[in-house]
């Protein structure tokens, strides 16, 4: 029987969002407070959702420590206490929540191999949260 | 179509043990959660039905038949148990998040009146739950 299991995750980063497409006045028209050169930061939290058949030899549709483990190494790793705006992947794309719900998703379908991955969200304050599901509509 | 859903909390233990497998592979596979005394979660339960507005009532469901059913269907069976031990289906199933999502939904589907169940919640602690909706 299929299932669908999510994991939540926390991170810390900061970001700066700032187009070079832009001139300085739409910069700030568009990204506002989040325009300050200086940057800032977020607590995000992190639902990864997996899905497949529930394994009768061991209840699971994955093992939590295989999970656990290629999100540490692959994300947390990367992304807890840096400064996004620094990072290759964002090199050219600005750092917005939705092009990490992007970013992430990709990491883990091209690594992740141990269930089907369904969806990424992402909560960058408590107030706003971002769902990637690889250009898929949700199926629930 | 509008969707209810219901959330109930019960606190139970489990531990994780395939009788197939040799104690190092239940070690391995199931680290912690292989200690034969067990350990425990406080549980959160979400059922979501659904269905049509009865244009009578307003309701979807009678709300208080699905809350009689889950606390009669599942917390009484489950609420401050010993799965493995306490739990028919987790004589011979191991009781994971899948598990009990699964062990819940087969509970609920036969006993609800008008409601059609749609998706059934197990949070095993904030940070992990399983969905399950009927699929084979």
């Amino acid at each position: 029987m299929k299932a669908h299991l999510t994991r939540r995750y926390r991170f810390s980063a900061s970001h700066r969002l700032h187009s070079p497409e832009m001139s300085a006045d739409e910069n700030r028209a568009t990204y506002g407070k989040c325009n300050n050169p200086h940057g800032h930061g977020h607590n995000y939290a992190l639902e990864v959702t997996i899905s497949g058949p529930v394994d009768p030899a061991t209840g699971m549709v994955c093992n939590l420590v295989d999970l656990d483990g290629f999100v540490e190494n692959e994300v947390l790793s990367r992304y807890h206490l840096a400064n996004l705006n620094m990072l290759q992947e964002f090199a050219q794309h600005v750092p917005t929540t939705e092009n990490l719900s992007v970013e992430i998703f990709e990491i883990l379908q091209r690594g992740f191999a141990h269930a089907h991955l369904e969806r990424v969200r992402l909560e960058e304050t408590m107030m706003n949260s971002f769902e990637y599901a690889g250009g898929n509509e949700p199926q629930h | 179509m509008v969707y209810l859903t219901r959330k109930a909390e019960f606190s139970a233990s489990h531990y994780y043990h395939n009788p197939d497998f040799s104690p190092e592979e239940n070690r391995r596979i199931f680290g912690k959660c292989n200690n034969p005394n067990g350990h425990g979660h406080n549980y959160t339960l979400e059922v979501t039905v659904k269905g049509e507005v009865d244009p009578r009532s307003g309701f979807v469901v009678d709300l208080k038949q699905l809350k009689e059913v889950m606390h009669h269907e599942v917390l009484d069976a489950m609420d401050h148990r010993f799965l493995n031990k306490e739990v028919p289906e987790f004589f011979t199933r191991i009781p994971t998040t899948e598990n009990l999502a699964i062990a819940v939904w087969q509970r609920l589907e036969t006993k609800l009146q008008k409601a059609r169940l749609h998706r059934v919640r197990v949070y095993e602690t904030p940070d992990l739950f399983v969905d399950f909706y009927g699929e084979a």
